[in-house]
């Protein structure tokens, strides 16, 4: 039942995109596709759910035993650095399609708050190792949704024709505001 | 002459947010007052402006390929220091701002500045140009934390003139991208007008 509320609260309750504005400049970036919003959200998934376990780890058996949690954010920061690299390194042998897809916005994994921001909430919030991994699924999967009905809508968006001032990215916040508005509803389920 | 380019063009030309589009996060993400702008964006500054200095400093020292896990560490280290700082001194703001502290260091307008321009000018345009970023950031949040304030809730830096709530929406998450997009516009404007 725990693990349920973790889920529902962090996919729709508290968005990570759009209540909680993390990971805000691959949702402005990379939403003009449907298709590589997808690639996005799986590399961000792989990303935030090894991260969010590893930095666990370090927090409960390195930093918290030593005393040192101050060191927290250099310590995370470097973990997930070496994470990006790492799945770049792998992407690129696997999957040279995708790679190719998500070019420069791979290495910027690493600055996409998301993903640092999870590690931190996770160890914020006091879950212990499964509820961590829940956790960052389920924020991952979020980050997905927004991203990816973002990117159908924006699409879309393409076809109309709006005041000259507004088109591009005034227009595509405006446009993400009314789906955080939409989001709202989901306020009060849990 | 050039000096001054270098610390004014992060207040219209370049503005970091609303011309270059970076760091969005925190600038949706605490805006909710004019205060917690103005908060955000001097840490920031004081981030900016040091890591800018010790990268300019530094640069020579450290090999090309491991230049942003490098500058990343400096970033980070500088981002603790205003952590513990504002922990000690401003407790209150601190809470307000909460995750978003820590999150400095994946902010893409310092790592940005570091490798677009600290690693290859001197110490002082670095500095300069930092301080500029930093500033223009503060500028375009504490706009923003002061629409947001006004149209949400009737104030301005805490100062309530016009009784009732207000439109609460724009205090909530929908309202920052929706005057973010509108101010952006306004901004376009401008730059294209003095252009």
């Amino acid at each position: 039942m725990e693990y349920i509320i973790i889920i529902i609260s962090a996919i729709f309750v508290n968005n990570i995109v759009l209540a909680q504005f993390l990971g805000i400049c691959p949702f402005l970036g990379v939403s003009s596709k449907v298709e590589t919003s997808a690639g996005m959200a799986g590399a961000v998934t792989f990303v935030m759910v090894i991260a969010t376990i590893v930095t666990y780890l370090l927090q409960k058996y390195v930093l918290d035993a030593f005393g040192i949690a101050f060191m927290q954010t250099i310590t995370f920061i470097l973990v997930i650095a070496s994470l990006v690299q790492l799945v770049e390194i792998i992407l690129k042998k696997v999957s040279p399609a995708l790679y190719q897809a998500l070019g420069i916005f791979l290495p910027l994994i690493t600055t996409n708050c998301a993903v640092l921001g999870v590690a931190i909430l996770a160890v914020q919030k006091d879950y212990n190792l499964m509820e961590s991994v829940v956790f960052a699924i389920a924020n991952a999967v979020g980050f997905g949704l927004a991203l990816i009905t973002f990117a159908g809508l924006r699409e879309h968006l393409e076809l109309v024709s709006i005041p000259k001032g507004m088109k591009g990215v005034p227009i595509a916040l405006v446009v993400a505001g009314l789906l955080a508005l939409a989001f709202m509803g989901f306020a009060g389920i849990v | 002459m050039n000096q001054w380019k270098n610390f004014s063009k992060g207040f219209f030309k370049e503005n970091p947010v609303l011309v270059l589009l970076l760091g969005m996060c925190p600038t949706l993400g605490v805006t909710t007052s004019a205060i917690n702008g103005l908060g955000m964006g001097l840490a920031t500054t004081f981030v900016l402006v040091m890591s800018n200095l010790v990268v300019s400093l530094v640069k020579s020292q450290i090999p090309d390929k491991v230049r942003i896990p490098s500058f990343i560490v400096i970033i980070a280290s500088f981002v603790t220091m205003v952590e513990l700082i504002m922990q000690a001194y401003v407790p209150a703001l601190f809470d307000q701002l909460g995750l978003f502290i820590p999150l400095i260091v994946v902010n893409c307008i310092v790592l940005g500045r570091a490798e677009a321009f600290a690693s290859k000018n001197n110490i002082l345009s670095s500095a300069l140009d930092g301080l500029g970023m930093g500033l223009g950031f503060a500028m375009a949040l504490t706009i923003l934390g002061g629409i947001r304030e006004l149209l949400g809730n009737g104030s301005f830096f805490g100062f309530k003139f016009i009784q009732g709530d207000g439109m609460l929406v724009f205090v909530l998450a929908p309202g920052a991208f929706i005057a973010l997009g509108y101010l952006i516009v306004l901004i376009n404007k401008i730059n294209k007008k003095t252009a």
